[in-house]
């Protein structure tokens, strides 16, 4: 694999293509030019936008509440993300919470056996005053959040003050010479790869106020708010077995808002500014790889954890590609 | 002796669920740990475009018996089976029609309804049925050979709900090979399941929702072997009256 090392500083010429300008090859671009390699970013749409799924995100940075599920992997790195983003974007460190309706208060305990880094709140009153109607919930301390579409922008303006622009191009890996980066997310059509689909609504309801996402646990219909500025929550998400694209179907629309209903009623008079849906990529354990393929590293499968993955995967494939390093995330095909 | 399905004997009476798995990996892991002999997998919401995750349940190589979970009609599971069909290749049907959003409990009208329509139209059909004889004679009437009684509602992990009723539903039919599906929570509810003569039981959520599939998979596995065999011991009966294990006459028990 030595090929693939390059050295840093030739110049003028680009040291690494990268392709795909969503999270994933965003925070590659930045991550190798604060490494001193020069990256030429590719992207047919010329930048993040709602054509890419990173677009869609909640943006959490929350590793211990998806430890419930996810792999360890995923808690170790992602407890590093909130660092990498707070040299980006504004991130706001004020933790998460979860609840759950009185019936389904088993879900709470299941949940707090199941994760760490938390601790148990029976007055919400200091936190969320707003939600102080929910009498048990756990509370995530060192979790955080930020705004995805303002984290991209930030992105695109990091790298424009290192001189690295989008070039809105088509490409594959096959077209350029020298070490490429693809992170091109379901379109690069990797083997091993499946589509995740979820489903998300934006609502805007000035007269509630919560300024940390906030989880409910429910047997069937799971929800998150994640707030953003000026009144405004994303709700989300499914989680589907499936490859369909389309739009938000009406059962997720209900089910999601009808949460949101049961989290605090007066979501039922809020705006409904946006709905979203879109593929995440995935591998099989749900664990994002950088699968390296002769001169090529792809960055791929993030699944639902983009903006708490990213980080990890652009350090690992730059360690890569200026020392050799393989990490943990770091797979030869 | 295990009853057939349809012409297939199954390995080991454990049929295990495919949905909300921590991840494919983990399900693929628990089921093969299991040594599953059949999965299910669910059709409807994915709306026909899941074909990766339907690729990783092929590649299990396990008999796989698609159902109609989410139908509320006979016409929406019809439809979901045909569909079943062709992406599945096989006639097996695990036909459910849900007639409350709350419990989850099957529709008896839709479900007779359907499995008649199905049945003629060369599906193998396991109905998901109650522990009802009424309903189970009209079903067999119907065309299915297979019954699956529920243990208690989907997902509320309360195990054998009514064993009366499914100790008299086994024993009214003792020819029909019958799954206990739905209800189960823990591996002794499997283990009972079997101990009352029922031939498979298949569960989803408590391994896929444990905090370890693959040990509780593992669990489900042990049990449903324990409980077929105790079956096959013939167990003794319930009595009221205490016998010691030993004789007490000639002992000097003053």
């Amino acid at each position: 694999m030595d090929q693939c090392i390059i050295s840093t500083g030739s110049g003028r010429m680009a040291d690494v293509t990268i392709i795909g300008a969503g999270v994933a090859g965003l925070c590659a671009a930045l991550t190798l030019a604060r490494a001193g390699v020069t990256p030429h970013l590719i992207d047919r749409h010329g930048g993040p936008g709602l054509h890419g799924c990173s677009w869609w995100a909640g943006g959490m940075l929350a590793p211990f509440c998806e430890g419930a599920t996810a792999e360890p992997a995923i808690i170790d790195h992602g407890q590093r993300a909130a660092g990498f983003w707070g040299s980006v974007t504004q991130v706001a460190h004020r933790g998460s919470l979860v609840v759950a309706l009185q019936r389904d208060r088993a879900e709470l305990d299941r949940f707090a056996r199941r994760t760490t880094g938390h601790c148990r709140l029976s007055d919400l009153s200091p936190l969320e005053p707003e939600l102080s109607a929910h009498r048990d919930a756990l509370f995530f301390r060192d979790e955080a959040h930020l705004d995805p579409r303002r984290a991209l922008a930030d992105l695109v303006a990091a790298l424009d003050a290192q001189g690295v622009s989008i070039d809105r191009t088509e490409g594959r890996p096959d077209m350029f010479t020298g070490p490429v980066i693809d992170a091109r997310g379901m379109a690069a059509g990797l083997s091993g790869l499946r589509a995740v689909r979820g489903e998300m609504v934006v609502l805007r309801a000035p007269d509630i106020r919560l300024s940390r996402p906030v989880r409910l646990l429910h047997p069937r219909h799971p929800l998150y708010v994640v707030p953003r500025a000026d009144g405004v929550f994303m709700l989300g998400a499914t989680q589907l077995e499936s490859a369909d694209r389309g739009r938000i179907s009406a059962r997720a629309m209900l089910e999601l808002l009808s949460a949101a209903y049961a989290l605090d009623p007066r979501f039922a008079e809020a705006e409904i500014l946006e709905s979203g849906a879109d593929l995440r990529p995935a591998y099989a354990n749900n664990v994002p790889r950088v699968t390296i393929r002769g001169r090529v590293l792809h960055l791929n499968g993030l699944f639902r954890h983009g903006y708490l993955m990213a980080p990890a995967l652009a350090a690992q494939a730059t360690d890569f590609l200026t020392h050799g390093i393989k990490g943990d995330l770091v797979h030869e095909d | 002796m295990m009853r057939d399905f349809y012409g297939v004997a199954l390995d080991s009476p454990l049929m295990l669920g495919t949905a909300q798995y921590p991840s494919p990996a983990i399900l693929e892991a628990a089921i093969r740990g299991a040594g599953a002999s059949v999965v299910t997998v669910s059709l409807r919401r994915e709306g026909g475009q899941g074909q990766a995750f339907w690729e990783i349940i092929k590649g299990l190589g396990v008999p796989i018996l698609p159902n109609t979970a989410g139908c509320y009609s006979a016409k929406a599971a019809i439809t979901t089976a045909q569909m079943a069909r062709e992406v599945f290749e096989t006639n097996w049907i695990k036909l459910e029609v849900i007639g409350h959003a709350d419990t989850l409990q099957p529709d008896p009208f839709g479900l007779l309804e359907a499995t008649e329509s199905l049945a003629a139209d060369g599906f193998e059909v396991f109905p998901y049925t109650t522990e009802d004889q009424v309903l189970a004679a009209r079903l067999l009437q119907a065309g299915a050979k297979v019954l699956m009684p529920w243990g208690a509602p989907i997902g509320s992990g309360l195990g054998l709900n009514n064993r009366y009723g499914l100790r008299t539903l086994r024993a009214a039919f003792p020819d029909i090979p019958m799954v206990i599906d739905a209800g189960l929570g823990l591996p002794s509810h499997a283990a009972e399941a079997m101990e009352l003569g029922f031939d498979a039981v298949l569960l989803n959520t408590a391994v896929a929702q444990a905090g370890d599939p693959v040990a509780m998979a593992r669990a489900f596995a042990l049990a449903v072997q324990a409980g077929a065999l105790a079956r096959a011991a013939d167990p003794m009966a319930p009595r009221d009256m205490a016998q010691p294990s030993t004789p007490v006459i000639g002992k000097a028990w003053l």
